[in-house]
């Protein structure tokens, strides 16, 4: 089941996310994370103990602290124990997990959680130990090297070219300069190649930070927030692990996650997506038939902040917190896994008419 | 605030992972220089070679020998190797469509700068001098317009087949313990045990890790507590552990300092091990420049009542 049943509608209540900064060194992990969960929980006035589900999405490479997950749980208030959950993954699929959770009915609202701690570590390395163990992580071939072939694929077919990268950086990074918390904005040069074709500007950020929301059902969505983010669909689908066996110039998992959550149904307004390197906005521009009417990236999207593991969950904050706000009524939100946008989430949210 | 402490962190590993019939086959391949792929029911040739058909997820098994020569069918300049990558002067990544396969193969190319690479350009192997079955086996691909070399048919069949690989892995980090633990391990350093208190349920966490389990609030006041403290379990070891230089059997115990909301663990000496019991007064025992207490012994004093550690067990 991909789309929302009409009798049980599931609603983002509330978004919140951390300054994103290159280093965090005088957190720990739950020290970082506790105020975004206290943010959320205020914002609905529910406590730990309110909370019918949890789930969060880390991974224990990112910072080398092994089953950090279970110290980030303090910042919950686990005990007594709670019904929780953790996926290794952006938060985006725990929040997938929790969507599945609240429409068997077991919960009526479900916390949310993701974060990532880049700085201790070398992220471009720790990456490529998701790769293939028998024929690709032996050659140690580092994020931006992957995105970058995939780059000189698009630059091949004709779908970019240096120069119309730069001005998805540059677009994403100006619209950032409305966002508080993003790690890099403005004015940004595109500095020397990293991995050819790509350059600096092309990139992430590398740096630390975390994301909360909080779902909740029907009426209890309604009670919670003057105007609910309804998910009126969510999908993910995965490629073949083998680059050479995949069209780098295409993403037929994003779209087969796209149609499968509604969203090619009625034209959204806005768009939040999970696209770390420019090269993968114009695939997944492509991919999502976004024409040049609908607001992609207001927040200025992963290349204004690519908190590891967050980044995704972040995506569906943005978009949900614009229907709060009023400022959009139907938004698409993305997110990605795995290298050259191997994994695809797409999660449709509507407002109710105003 | 005292500056946050930080240490180099290595996390080392190596996996030890079993091959499938045809990873085997593939990776013993490379050890015989000979590359092979795999057909699938579509009649299609996939290199590398996977178990199972990407697209119906039908059981892969039909080897076909291709040629180490190909076409780059796309690639990255690479002005900084990193570790572990195959070549440690600048070179371009590469995926490359051996001539006979349908896919592309992940590695490496060593051209002299990036105006020398483009897609399409042909490409071979260049072989490792020492081969072991791994995909390392090819040191890289190297261009090269010659000759196409022609498959000699091998069917995959091989003497003394690889059945599995060690993949080593090593990541180096900077690990920073955050604040709360930082001030924790200061602390220690002058012989004191400073634990954090929670605002809400008042309980205080010695080590703290910045949060109270049990409100979801951050710990900030710190408190000291110890040094003496009540033994509240324990058990007797018997096995010696591998570099740790102790006698056995001896006791480890929990140990709730005095003023502390939880039991801290630590050996107790300065006693005989079967007359360590619950309720036992103990204090920590400096050994010099040590940075945490060598172990705890009896302090002396008459037992504590069970009632003073009941909930602390
Ligand atoms: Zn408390």
């Amino acid at each position: 089941m991909t789309s929302a049943p009409r009798d049980r509608e599931i609603a983002v209540v509330a978004f919140a996310q951390t300054d994103h900064r290159r280093t965090s060194e005088e957190l720990s992990e739950v020290e970082m994370l506790m105020p975004v969960l206290h943010e959320v929980l205020d914002s609905t006035g529910l406590k730990t103990a309110d909370i019918g589900f949890t789930c969060s999405g880390s991974s224990d490479y990112l910072a080398g602290r092994a089953f950090s997950f279970t110290l980030a749980l303090d910042g919950v208030g686990a005990w007594p124990p709670i019904s929780e959950s953790h996926v290794e993954m952006d938060g985006a699929w725990a929040l997938y997990e929790a969507w599945t959770k609240l429409l068997t009915g077991d919960a009526d609202t479900a916390l949310v959680y993701s974060y990532g701690k880049s700085s201790p570590g070398s992220v471009r390395d720790v990456l490529t130990r998701q790769l293939d163990p028998y024929y690709v992580a032996p050659l140690w071939p580092d994020s931006v090297a992957l995105a970058a072939l995939q780059a000189q694929a698009l630059i091949d077919a004709g779908d970019t070219d240096e120069p119309a990268l730069a001005a998805v950086a540059s677009r994403n990074r100006e619209a950032a300069t409305t966002n508080p918390h993003a790690q890099v904005s403005g004015t940004v040069p595109q500095g020397d190649h990293i991995v050819q074709p790509l350059r600096t500007g092309d990139c992430p950020p590398i740096g630390d930070g975390a994301a909360a929301v909080i779902l909740a059902a029907g009426d209890r969505a309604r009670d919670l927030c003057a105007r609910p983010a309804w998910i009126r669909g969510i999908d993910h689908r995965i490629e073949a692990h083998g680059l050479g066996v995949r069209d780098l110039t295409d993403s037929p998992s994003t779209r087969l996650a796209a149609e499968r959550a509604g969203a090619f149904e009625r034209p959204v307004d806005t768009a939040e997506l999970h696209a770390p390197f420019s090269s993968q906005e114009i695939v997944l521009r492509k991919a999502l038939r976004l024409g040049e009417d609908v607001d992609v990236n207001p927040s200025g999207g992963a290349l204004a902040a690519n908190p590891i593991m967050a980044a995704g969950l972040i995506r569906i904050g943005e978009a949900a917190a614009r229907i709060h706000r009023g400022r959009s009524d139907r938004a698409l939100a993305h997110a990605t896994s795995g290298p050259c946008l191997q994994q695809n989430l797409v999660a449709v949210l509507e407002g109710e008419p105003r | 605030m005292a500056e946050v402490l930080k240490a180099p962190l290595v996390v080392e590993f190596p996996f030890t992972r079993s091959l499938g019939p045809v990873q085997s086959a593939f990776l013993t391949g490379l050890r015989e220089r000979v590359v092979l792929g795999v057909r699938t029911g579509d009649g299609r040739v996939l290199v590398p070679p996977v178990e199972y058909d990407p697209v119906t997820a039908e059981e892969l098994g039909d080897l076909v020998e291709v040629a180490p020569t190909g076409t780059v069918t796309t690639w990255a300049w690479n002005p900084a190797p990193r570790r572990g990558q195959p070549l440690t002067t600048p070179f371009a990544w590469v995926l490359v469509r051996l001539d006979g396969a349908d896919t592309a193969l992940l590695h490496a190319l060593d051209a002299p700068g990036p105006a020398a690479v483009h897609t399409g350009m042909p490409v071979r192997i260049r072989w490792a001098g020492e081969r072991t079955g791994a995909i390392t086996d090819i040191a890289c691909f190297e261009p090269y317009d010659g000759h196409r070399a022609e498959p000699t048919g091998h069917t995959g069949e091989f003497e003394d087949p690889v059945t599995g690989i060690v993949a080593a892995a090593r990541l180096d980090y900077t690990y920073s313990p955050g604040r709360a633990q930082t001030a924790y391990i200061n602390a220690l350093s002058g012989r004191r045990t400073v634990g954090e208190r929670c605002p809400s349920c008042r309980k205080v966490y010695v080590p703290p890790r910045g949060a109270c389990p049990t409100c979801g609030v951050a710990t900030s006041e710190q408190v000291e507590v110890g040094p003496r403290g009540t033994v509240t379990t324990f058990c007797i070891v018997n096995i010696k552990a591998k570099n740790l230089d102790i006698e056995v059997p001896y006791v480890y115990a929990h140990i709730a300092l005095d003023g502390a909301g939880l039991a801290l663990h630590g050996r107790i000496g300065g006693i005989p091990y079967d007359e360590v019991r619950m309720g036992l007064r103990v204090e920590p025992v400096w050994t010099a420049d040590a940075r945490y207490p060598d172990h705890y012994r009896p302090t002396g004093e008459p037992d504590a009542d069970y009632d003073t550690y009941k909930e602390l067990l």
